[in-house]
């Protein structure tokens, strides 16, 4: 190992957000390691106090455009926990179609153009459209479907419009739901298709256990319903989420980060995978096993693979919601129901992880106080975990290498960090030599 | 002759234009990248070009560290565009501006309310001088592809500056104060289609004012249906609190 090695790595590209990446070695040993997050804040749990219960997912929506849906399904299901309404099986089959667009759009576009650059050594998606134009193509196609399906559902592509309360207030046409059947029934085939390419990525070697967390329901790879999951002990109730969260600022980062049972745990595709890989349909199963992921899988770097996975399984998903509402008289429902002051509390799986959202409304059905607990808080100290242990894994090799294995991991998380507080340029210094 | 050179940047925001921008159908997108050639897009590319013909700003000014980062982009950028509410009007972000900063900085990190540099948030305008606007919460993908070839080829962006009302009439939908609803419809810029009533929804005036808002006829309409000013400026808080027009009149 070198005596001394500085990494530093201003705002890391092909993530969402800003974030730098800070890596200093002093006489051969490891004196710090860190993600750095410098988004501006943008103070939503403030901006949504006074207003009134209609408005609190139009504006914490806006929170990130990537999982827009998500946030608009948490805080929904707050907002009902908390006046103690139920939904109908046709609303929850409607959301369970917005569930699956949003995964799509988000997967699909940290999948091929975020994470595959990086092993045909690109820069970019852009200079693919010459070498594997086709794979281009595709991946296009699949991202949009994303999209089209929560325009179709949502009615706007990201921001939903048509999302309420209780009951969404547009419902689509049956020929609407046949149409998203037939595309998502494509879909399964691109997919399929692009299983030898996924296979011909060479992911790096690593492992690390770490706790993984999770919405859990038994019997259902589930992303709306039900409580949380610890690999490390077991189901915990929904409302407990402050338990498992544990909230701390640390000096480096504008997002809060969390930690539960060990230092940090790990949320997202491969959390879900290892917590409930059990109830993915058949072909989402098959996927994994050519794509040889088994739960429970401790290499980090393999969350992209399990976001392929899930991709298979929420198609299948999305075409037995749609088939289900074919087979009902799909209406417009009702959304009155009787104000009263209360707490509530919805938790969501989104593409990055759990997200949490908890309410507090007066009797008039305003705001007094809110709580949002982003995915990708919930993973920095893992992914700076992660670099803890793979710095002195890999730092004989080049300053270019260990820079592009940092990046990767931090990618393979798929951090959204508009949500939170943005990621990496890595600038390597060197003190013996100069700076690379 | 070289293609005009696009960038994309982003300040505080949810970088939802940016994908909403994205969001082309395969033939579109290779007909886009061959008019333009994308030389910065954090999000999506790792290379970084110096000067730029169109730069599309995304997000809000909520920090004055940001200032300079802005004003390093105008000095490169022959064209630059506010794209997107936050931007453009500042969008959701200025929300906070309602409260006192001491009050919104607690709520949010109560244990170490002065941790983090924020400031009033500000439309890209109040900062540095724009060139152009591409309005919504988010863009319009179709109307950006419009408004980029406008600009590529030396011509003003064509963007709608009539309310909201008349697409709205056009899809023939039940006007939403029918139903006791409030909307923010006859004073807000056309081009998103009526969106939000058309499925079922109010406007809430993400795409800005037009050019002149009629806000005596929007009162006209609101005591019509019996319903008070203040409800509706308080409607416009949520993506036009840096309208001066509207939070001058509305009082
Ligand atoms: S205008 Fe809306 S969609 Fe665009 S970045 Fe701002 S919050 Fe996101
Ligand atoms: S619903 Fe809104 S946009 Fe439509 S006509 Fe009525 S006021 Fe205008
Ligand atoms: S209807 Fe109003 S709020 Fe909805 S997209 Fe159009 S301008 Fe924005």
């Amino acid at each position: 190992m070198p005596d001394n090695v500085k990494i530093d790595v201003h705002h890391i590209t092909r993530v969402e957000g800003h974030g730098n990446i800070k890596v200093d070695v002093k006489n051969g040993e490891l004196v710090e390691c860190r993600l750095e997050i410098v988004e501006a804040p943008r103070f939503f749990e403030a901006m949504i106090k006074g207003r009134t219960y209609k408005e609190a997912s139009l504006i914490t929506s806006r929170i990130c455009g990537i999982c827009s849906a998500g946030h608009v399904l948490a805080s929904l299901a707050a907002t009902e926990d908390a006046f103690n309404i139920k939904i109908s099986e046709q609303e929850k089959l409607l959301r369970c179609l917005l569930n699956t667009g949003q995964h799509f759009e988000s997967h699909v576009l940290h999948i091929y153009f975020l994470a595959i650059p990086d092993f045909v050594g690109a820069k970019s998606v852009l200079p693919l459209v010459n070498t594997h134009k086709d794979v281009v193509v595709q991946a296009i196609k699949l991202k949009k479907l994303g999209h089209e399906i929560g325009d179709m559902i949502g009615g706007r592509l990201i921001h939903p419009t048509a999302t309420n309360v209780k009951a969404m207030t547009m419902v689509p046409e049956p020929g609407v739901l046949e149409e998203i059947i037939v595309r998502l029934e494509d879909a399964k085939q691109e997919l399929k298709s692009s299983i030898p390419l996924l296979k011909s990525l060479k992911l790096p070697d690593y492992e690390r256990e770490t706790e993984y967390i999770s919405l859990y329901k038994k019997g259902e790879y589930t992303f709306l319903e039900g409580d949380i999951y610890s690999s490390d002990s077991g189901e915990i109730s929904r409302k407990d989420y402050l338990d498992v969260t544990n909230e701390y600022l640390c000096d480096h980062s504008t997002a809060k980060r969390t930690k539960h049972k060990r230092e940090s745990y790990m949320v997202g595709a491969l959390a879900r995978f290892n917590n409930n890989s059990q109830w993915l349909s058949p072909d989402a199963k098959q996927t994994a096993v050519d794509l040889g992921l088994k739960a429970p899988c401790y290499n980090s770097y393999l969350n992209t693979v399990a976001q392929f996975v899930e991709l298979v399984h929420l198609a299948d998903e999305g075409i037995k919601a749609a088939s289900a509402l074919l087979n009902k008289d799909v209406k417009l429902e009702d959304d009155s129901f009787p104000l009263k002051a209360g707490q509530g509390v919805g938790a969501v799986e989104v593409p990055r992880g759990i997200l949490f959202h908890d309410y507090t409304y007066d009797d008039k059905g305003i705001l007094q106080r809110s709580n949002c607990i982003i995915p990708t808080g919930q993973n920095f100290q893992n992914i700076e975990n992660d670099f803890r242990k793979l710095v002195p894994e890999i730092i004989d090799k080049s300053q270019d290498e260990i820079r592009l294995l940092l990046e990767m991991m931090v990618r393979a998380y798929d951090p959204c960090i508009s949500c939170s507080a943005h990621i990496l340029d890595i600038e390597f210094i060197n003190s013996r030599s100069t700076t690379v | 002759m070289a293609k005009p050179k696009v960038a994309f940047f982003d300040f505080a925001s949810c970088e939802g234009c940016q994908l909403s921008a994205i969001d082309l159908a395969p033939e579109q997108m290779l007909d886009l990248l061959n008019v333009v050639d994308i030389v910065e897009f954090r999000e999506a590319i790792s290379e970084k070009a110096a000067k730029y013909d169109i730069a599309l700003i995304e997000g809000s000014i909520t920090r004055d560290c940001d200032v300079p980062r802005l004003q390093d982009i105008r000095n490169r950028s022959k064209v630059l565009v506010a794209f997107g509410a936050c931007a453009h009007t500042g969008g959701i972000n200025a929300l906070k501006n309602f409260q006192k900063k001491e009050d919104y900085q607690k709520a949010v990190y109560p244990t170490d309310p002065l941790k983090y540099e924020t400031t009033v948030t500000r439309a890209i305008s109040e900062v540095v001088q724009v060139d152009a606007f591409i309005p919504g919460c988010p863009i319009n993908t179709m109307e950006f592809v419009r408004i980029v070839k406008n600009l590529v080829l030396g011509k003003r962006p064509d963007i709608p500056d009539y309310s909201v009302c008349v697409e709205c009439k056009k899809n023939e939908n039940i006007c939403v104060y029918e139903k006791g609803m409030h909307c923010l419809g006859p004073v807000i810029r056309a081009g998103c289609d009526a969106k939000c009533p058309s499925n079922g929804g109010y406007c809430y005036g993400c795409r800005g004012t037009v050019t002149k808002p009629n806000l005596h006829a929007q009162k006209d309409v609101m005591q019509k249906y019996n319903l008070t000013f203040d409800q509706m400026t308080d409607q416009f808080k949520l993506f036009l609190q840096r309208n001066r027009e509207v939070f001058k009149n509305a009082g």
